[in-house]
């Protein structure tokens, strides 16, 4: 599937840039970032913390939300490297 | 705070006071070489042969499968590369639960297993039977499977795997390290380890292999300790263990209801006085005397460094925490909540009032480093 194939619901609304920020920041900035786009829309995650591959997640589920998944950021070389994009889709 | 509690039974205990008479005895007594044949060295080779019994008793064992290691690390990295090394035609395949200690990981992914199959467990922190069985392949020299995880407390299916394991023809190594002294020895291991340190020992460790099962050991054999660990052992912490494990587990029946009894204290109110916290690992197929839980939007490493300012030692499975900056992997591999963690572990000089003390002073500490952090009501 080619990028112009994405449905445009997955596009996220806002993007958290996170990298460079220990461990509970991300979950933390997931948590004040989330109520301000509409249910039903994606917010993104940049984070390199190890521990958000398991606490993004983590959050969703205790906070009921629907976590879409991660993956590499892509291009980014150096200081990004072991970088993901957390997706989380609000769902109330 | 009046006095200090400590709060971390699982990464080490204080000597007990019996092994620590036997150590002092010891000294005096038992410094000899067990190996000579003169009437010093004879008395020496009397007490290591006691010390070997009563530890094989514990396990369920025969003497002559027990030897003594110089920590519970080296025990469990030699029953690795000894496995690895008898089965080498077998082949170098590993089967393991994902959450083995750390110490069990190492060696074999740093002990000659390229090729290794970490099986999941869920989100209580079990493996399942079923699961491990399937991992097992024509080429796995080697399954390992903790007793019961020493991060969240999680009783693993043992006896099952064990079964599978036997069908398959593949050795099993048991980490009994939280096991020996508070609970009975698992059924069904080929190989079994543990560390006195966690019992109320001096640094000891035992490593057992059931007579019939495939080991060579990874150093070069020598006359000590039936070939596995080369060298003298240090006789006089042998012994110390000896007697510890003896005193541990003649409590053990007693202390398992006590401690639970005051584990179930620590999970309820947990969860009812702190918002937003995880407890995590099995409420009732577990171990006696250990709890993990997680707040949510706390810094593990803040967490910990405030609680012993307020006197309360535990310990953190979160990444801050960690030399590595890593989350443990036993919560990665749950699922779970690893920010703001921690683990209390309970030992015999635990009293009700210093659990009450900690429930008591926990609330106030989590809540104060939310508001510092700015995240109240999130």
């Amino acid at each position: 599937m080619s990028p112009t194939e994405l449905p445009a619901a997955d596009a996220p609304a806002v993007t958290l840039d996170c990298r460079g920020r220990p461990c509970p920041i991300p979950v933390i900035e997931l948590a004040k970032g989330l109520p301000t786009v509409p249910i039903g829309a994606v917010l993104e995650v940049l984070t390199d913390d190890p521990a958000a591959a398991t606490d993004i997640p983590a959050w969703c589920r205790m906070r009921a939300q629907d976590y879409l998944g991660a993956e590499p950021v892509p291009t980014l070389v150096g200081p990004d490297q072991g970088a993901y994009s957390h997706r989380i889709q609000r769902r109330s | 705070m009046s006095e200090r509690v400590f709060l971390d039974a699982a990464s080490g205990l204080p000597l007990h006071p019996a092994a620590r008479e036997a150590l002092l005895s010891a000294l005096d007594d038992g410094w000899a070489d067990p190996a000579r044949l003169y009437s010093s060295a004879r008395r020496a080779r009397l007490l290591l042969d006691g010390a070997r019994t009563a530890v094989a008793d514990v396990l369920g064992a025969r003497p002559d499968e027990v030897s003594f290691t110089p920590n519970g690390s080296t025990a469990a990295h030699v029953a690795v590369r000894g496995s690895l090394a008898a089965r080498a035609r077998v082949g170098r395949h590993v089967a393991h639960s994902a959450i083995e200690h750390s110490c069990v990981l190492l060696a074999i992914s740093e002990g000659g297993s390229p090729d290794a199959t970490s099986v999941p467990v869920d989100r209580l922190g079990r493996v399942s039977p079923e699961e491990m069985g399937a991992a097992l392949r024509t080429d796995t020299a080697l399954a390992c499977l903790i007793a019961a995880s020493h991060e969240v407390g999680t009783v693993q299916p043992v006896a099952e795997v064990a079964d599978r394991c036997a069908a398959s023809g593949v050795p099993l190594l048991v980490d009994a390290s939280q096991v020996l002294g508070r609970a009975p020895v698992p059924a069904g291991w080929s190989l079994l380890t543990g560390s006195a340190r966690k019992w109320g020992g001096p640094s000891v460790g035992v490593l057992a292999v059931r007579t019939g099962v495939r080991f060579r050991s990874p150093w070069a054999e020598d006359e000590h300790e039936l070939g596995r660990s080369p060298g003298s052992v240090d006789l006089p912490s042998v012994l110390a263990a000896a007697v510890a494990l003896q005193a541990a587990t003649s409590s053990a029946a007693a202390e398992d209801a006590r401690l639970r009894a005051l584990v179930d204290r620590i999970r309820s109110t947990v969860a009812a006085t702190i918002p937003d916290v995880e407890v995590v690992g099995d409420p009732a197929d577990r171990l006696p005397h250990l709890v993990t839980f997680s707040c949510l939007y706390v810094d593990g490493e803040q967490l910990v460094r405030t609680l012993d300012e307020r006197g309360f030692e535990v310990s953190s499975g979160s990444s801050c925490t960690s030399s590595a900056l890593t989350p443990s992997h036993v919560l990665v591999a749950m699922g779970v909540l690893t920010h703001g963690n921690v683990r209390v572990s309970l030992s015999r000089d635990t009293r009700a009032g210093d659990v009450d003390r900690f429930l008591a002073v926990l609330p106030e500490v989590v809540a104060g480093l939310r508001a510092e952090a700015g995240v109240t009501g999130l």
